[in-house]
């Protein structure tokens, strides 16, 4: 760990301004992630901005019958929060599907989509990484893959965002509120985390020194058929091999309208459009489930190691989209596979 | 005739329970001595080759900082190879930290910086710039195999396997057979509490030393034999253990550190690791196995075959007993055994729980599931068909062997008469159901250990040895021991362990800590209580005046005798009539060395059966291990409570080794790369479901007077073979490679 100072900000302006100031600053919301990658002498800020005075923690309908979550807001206040539990259970499923009670107390909802990926080669130093240290190579690529991308990927860099909640939120079709120098902008969850391509380095499509300040969820919530299927090598407390928010409006047994996005298999939540329309006006039936499935990882490339994870994956989706239709079933056989509280 | 003071085989709390969960209970890195300078290792990125340069200007230029130690600047230490091997070392010649330029292994420490601060030497050791000149490494095991070799017998307690009949004869008058080969990865043992030593300087060569380890006195000789220190100038503490697993048997790398930067500094020093570095020494050697079985029309097996090859260092031959159990366990007249290591580019492997067995019944017991398979016999009744009533492979009778009560009572828990034999045929709605079994056998040993017992003129016993308890209820036990030898409550009982100015005892390890220390502590007791009978004597108490030990009883606090409990003395009241503070006794280990020279008389063992249902998704794969039942044969129990703990504890890992634990080497790096908690997957509480554990009744009048065998590693065998089993027995796929992680079942 490096030598740093911190501020802790009073406001979003003084933040953003604070940060422009320093070369080498980072926003600190939770710390769950930035503190760990700072240990490891991954990230080495000079100067560290305190978030938690600044308010933002409220959850509040919005007019348009949305909901907006503060950027600060814990993770766990906004899983727990009765409007969230109502009306985006499948928001309060990804979230707890997601680290630890202790870690989900501590971590900020705008952190969460700033979290870093969890390739091992990132996290040390010993091993060459793109994304850490732009041109010196990848090295996972040949190497242990396991929680790394079967899609999307490019040839500089195959680390998977290791986010539950983006998934879900990447599904519900969110938009992330940000503030920076050149002032506040809205931006498309889709469009907020990028694909590596030739910058592996950069995550997301933020500027720099732009703060996230809230969420935004549409009102259309999918309360009643939804599933976050998550398959890992541990009940509890393992990021993602695949993980599947699968949402569903339903009219008897025909899809009206659908949502499917994947996690722990791309660079980014995967959502997928096009899978998606193969969803809707068709029966909610195996042989549709599989076919979206299909379509979803038609491109999907194994890195050796994860080669599994491309059957995995289309196992998940149909597996997650039965649940969402058989909502009243889908808790027994399943139980295991999301069993948090 | 029973007593308020009969502790022993009644389930009894921790002692040291309130001082752990008060946090009171203080650890290796935790005693803040005045003065203290903390380092910080820096590890090798590369696994071999050679340091070509360390610029160590800038960091000591850095307002805090002490020094930078390295190859380049320790100062002449001892020279031969013994000084450096310590009690549990195996033969080659040990790793010495900081002694040259050679890179041995991924995670070497290469250097030390010393600072004011833990966060200074931190970052210090962050920028201390290290160049290197890399070779290429080999570390991976499967390419390597035809250089395997035998090793010798350089660690203690290891035995070659021995063969016996004839192996090819038997295969051949078999009329059933399977033959396969098994593997598992690296394991590192991964306790909570990270390697840490508090050197704490006293003046003039005088150190206190706060170490992590399962032997103070083993710390203790490695020091002094290294730096030259006398017994007086190197104290080793170590009252509590933040978990070990067997990775606290060897000292590790912190301790010399902290040992040489103090006698350096003359200043107080702690080193801590890491839980990278956690990764960096010893750990439970990756090992590919194969056997064969053969069995006869009754399914008696006519022929064994178990061979397994392991890794080691470039340094040291790890040896560990992992194919000579598959010659003890069943019956079976023609076995050929063979154990093999191949060097390689990393750390020497350490002995880590059951080391050797557990690796070894891996592959015996998922074989001997698919012999009964190929057999057409049900898994219990193929090893109660080829149950040994006599040690085979040492020719010699078993002390005592309940391992059938453990089938019997634990089938019965189970229900395994409701199993049906064909793979896929058991469900629970849409979940496949498998249920499996397995079992293992380990060794009842017992070390030579001193124990004193001393009473005070308050009738306050305390008694002492310089064991340790790695979290396995040694405190407890000892205190329930000596209270009721001598007839007293448990809380007028203190046990005092974990310090080189104690009696000496060995390193605990082994499942022989009970064994050991338990018998030394009657042993002090009775010498005391003969002295205290003297005392009796002295004082003219006419009921005792002819009366000798056999005669007395110790019970509710006082001395008195058998034929006649009115007849008796309060304990205190003889040692204050004594004229002394306090009256002593420690018990001789004169008989115990010379019993460790002589041949044994019989096989001394401890057994375990285990039955475990899984539940599988059909179509994901995920894996669940809903119920175990572990029924284990251990002699007499002195603690249930702690006992059953212990097996829990085993059951768990057995389903961690089954399932998912597994240290990642990436072999064009010679590095294992998922070195932290949230990558190396061990169970979290959401994986574990029911658990039984029954002891079954065993009683030995030869293994020790205590009747003790000691329960710390056999609980763990045959787990992760029984899950493997019961995996089959759900999906009708057999893995070989464990963990039985998700991908290979898709």
């Amino acid at each position: 760990m490096n030598t740093f100072t911190f501020s802790q900000a009073t406001g979003v302006a003084a933040a953003v301004q604070d940060n422009a100031a320093h070369d080498g600053a980072a926003y600190l919301g939770g710390g769950t992630n930035l503190i760990d990658l700072m240990k490891e002498n991954v990230a080495r800020p000079t100067h560290l901005i305190g978030l938690k005075k600044l308010g933002l923690d409220a959850i509040e309908n919005l007019p348009d019958g949305g909901l907006r979550l503060g950027a600060l807001a814990t993770n766990a206040d906004t899983a727990y929060h009765p409007e969230v539990e109502k009306r985006y259970p499948l928001l309060n499923q990804a979230i707890l599907a997601g680290a630890s009670p202790q870690l989900r107390n501590m971590a900020t909802d705008g952190g969460n989509l700033m979290q870093r990926t969890r390739c091992y080669y990132f996290y040390d130093l010993a091993t060459p990484c793109n994304k850490r240290e732009p041109g010196s190579g990848c090295s996972a690529i040949g190497g242990y893959t396991r929680v790394h991308a079967i899609l999307g990927a490019s040839e500089h860099c195959i680390a998977t965002h290791p986010s539950d909640m983006c998934v879900a939120l990447a599904a519900l079709d969110t938009t992330v509120h940000v503030s920076g120098p050149n002032g506040e902008r809205t931006i498309k969850f889709e469009d907020f985390h990028r694909l590596p391509g030739d910058q592996p380095e950069r995550d997301n499509t933020l500027e720099p020194g732009e703060l996230i300040t809230g969420l935004d969820l549409p009102a259309k919530g999918f309360a009643q058929n939804f599933s976050y299927l998550k398959l890992r090598d541990r009940t509890s407390y393992a990021f993602a091999l695949v993980s599947v928010a699968a949402a569903l409006e339903l009219d008897g047994n025909i899809i009206k309208d659908a949502r499917l996005a994947l996690g722990g298999v791309a660079h980014k939540p995967w959502r997928d459009k096009e899978a998606e329309a193969l969803l809707i006006g068709q029966p909610a039936t195996a042989d549709t489930f599989r076919a979206a499935a299909a379509k979803v990882l038609a491109g999907a490339k194994g890195q050796g190691t994860n080669n599994f994870k491309i059957e995995l994956a289309k196992r998940a989706i149909v597996r997650a989209l039965k649940q969402a239709t058989e909502m009243n079933q889908a808790l027994d056989a399943n139980a295991f596979q999301n069993s948090n509280p | 005739m029973s007593h308020s003071t009969d502790y022993i085989g009644k389930p009894t709390n921790r002692v040291d329970g309130p001082a752990k969960v008060a946090g009171t209970a203080k650890y290796a890195a935790e005693f803040n001595v005045p003065n203290l300078l903390y380092g910080y290792v820096v590890s090798s990125p590369i696994a071999k080759g050679k340091i070509t340069k360390i610029d160590a200007a800038p960091v000591l230029a850095l307002p805090g900082v002490h020094q930078v130690f390295s190859h380049e600047n320790v100062p002449s230490l001892a020279w031969l190879d013994r000084s450096y091997k310590d009690d549990i070392a195996p033969g080659g010649s040990p790793f010495r930290p900081l002694h040259s330029a050679e890179i041995k292994f991924s995670m070497q420490p290469v250097a030390l910086v010393v600072a004011d601060t833990f966060e200074l030497a931190r970052y210090a050791a962050s920028v201390l710039h290290v160049e290197y000149e890399e070779e290429a490494h080999e570390t991976e095991l499967a390419k390597h195999l035809d250089e395997a070799y035998e090793p010798g017998r350089g660690k203690s307690g290891y035995k070659p396997p021995k063969s016996r009949g004839n192996f090819g004869k038997g295969w051949q008058q078999g009329v059933a057979h399977m033959e396969a080969q098994y593997s598992h990865h690296a394991q590192h043992h991964n306790p909570m509490e990270m390697f840490a030593s508090t050197v704490e300087w006293l003046g003039d060569k005088k150190l206190n030393i706060y170490d992590k380890t399962q032997g103070a006195f083993n710390s203790q000789q490695y020091v002094m034999k290294i730096f030259g220190l006398g017994k007086d100038e190197a104290r080793v503490v170590s009252k509590y253990t933040g978990g070990g697993f067997g990775s606290g048997l060897r000292p590790q790398y912190q301790l010399f550190l902290a040992v040489l930067a103090s006698l350096e500094l003359k200043r107080s020093v702690r080193v801590s690791l890491t839980r990278q570095q956690m990764f960096s020494f010893g750990h439970r050697p990756e090992t590919l196995q194969h056997v064969a079985l053969a069995t006869a029309e009754d399914g008696s097996l006519t022929g064994i075959n178990h061979v397994a090859v392991a890794e080691t260092s470039q340094f040291e031959d790890f040896t560990e007993n992992v194919v000579g159990w598959s010659g003890t366990l069943y019956d079976c007249k023609n076995v050929s055994l063979g154990y093999r290591l191949s060097k390689l580019d990393v750390y020497t492997p350490l002995d880590m729980r059951a080391p050797g067995a557990a690796s070894g019944s891996i592959a015996l017991e998922i074989a001997m599931d698919e012999m009964a398979y190929a057999a057409g016999l049900d898994p219990l009744e193929f090893r109660i068909r080829n149950y040994s009533d006599f040690d085979q492979a040492q020719n010699l009778p078993y002390s005592s062997k309940a391992l059938r009560k453990c089938y019997a009572e634990g089938a019965a828990k189970f229900g395994w008469e409701k199993r049906t034999a064909e793979p896929g045929s058991m469900k629970d709605g849409n979940l496949l159901v498998g249920w499996g079994m397995g079992g293992g056998i380990w060794d009842a040993s017992k070390q030579p250990a001193v124990a004193k017992a001393s009473l005070d003129a308050d009738g306050h016993l305390t008694v002492s040895s310089g064991t340790n308890d790695i979290g396995t209820g040694t405190y407890t036990i000892m205190t329930q021991i000596a209270a009721q030898s001598m007839g007293l409550p448990l809380e007028a009982v203190t046990f005092v362990l974990g310090d080189t100015e104690l009696p000496e005892a060995p390193v605990q390890g082994g499942s022989w800590t009970a064994a050991s220390i338990g018998n030394s502590v009657v042993e002090a007791c009775t010498k005391l209580g003969e002295k205290l009978l003297k005392q009796a004597q002295k004082m003219d108490h006419p009921a005792f005046k002819d009366a000798k030990i056999d005669n007395v009883e110790f019970a509710n606090g006082q001395l008195r005798l058998r034929a006649d409990a009115t007849q008796a003395v309060v304990l205190r009241d003889l040692v204050q009539a004594s004229g002394e503070p306090k009256m002593e006794a420690e018990n001789s280990t004169v008989l115990a060395k010379l019993e460790l020279l002589k041949p044994p008389t019989h096989s001394m063992h401890a057994h375990n059966a285990v039955f475990v249902e899984v539940k599988v998704d059909p179509e994901l794969m995920t894996v669940h291990v809903t119920r175990v039942v572990n029924a284990v044969a251990a002699g007499r129990i002195l603690n249930p409570k702690t006992a059953r703990s212990q097996v829990m504890g085993s059951v768990v890992w057995g389903i961690s080794s089954a399932l998912m634990e597994e240290s990642v080497m990436d072999h064009r790096f010679g590095r294992y790369m998922n070195h932290n908690y949230a990558e190396y997957h061990v169970p979290v509480n959401a994986d574990i479901h029911d658990i039984d554990v029954i002891f079954v009744s065993e009683e030995d009048d030869k293994v020790n007077p205590l009747g003790v065998k000691g329960i710390g590693e056999v609980g763990l065998l045959g787990v992760a073979a029984a899950v493997t089993n019961a995996i089959y027995h759900a999906t009708g796929q057999r893995v070989r490679d464990l963990p039985v992680t998700i991908d290979k079942l898709l």
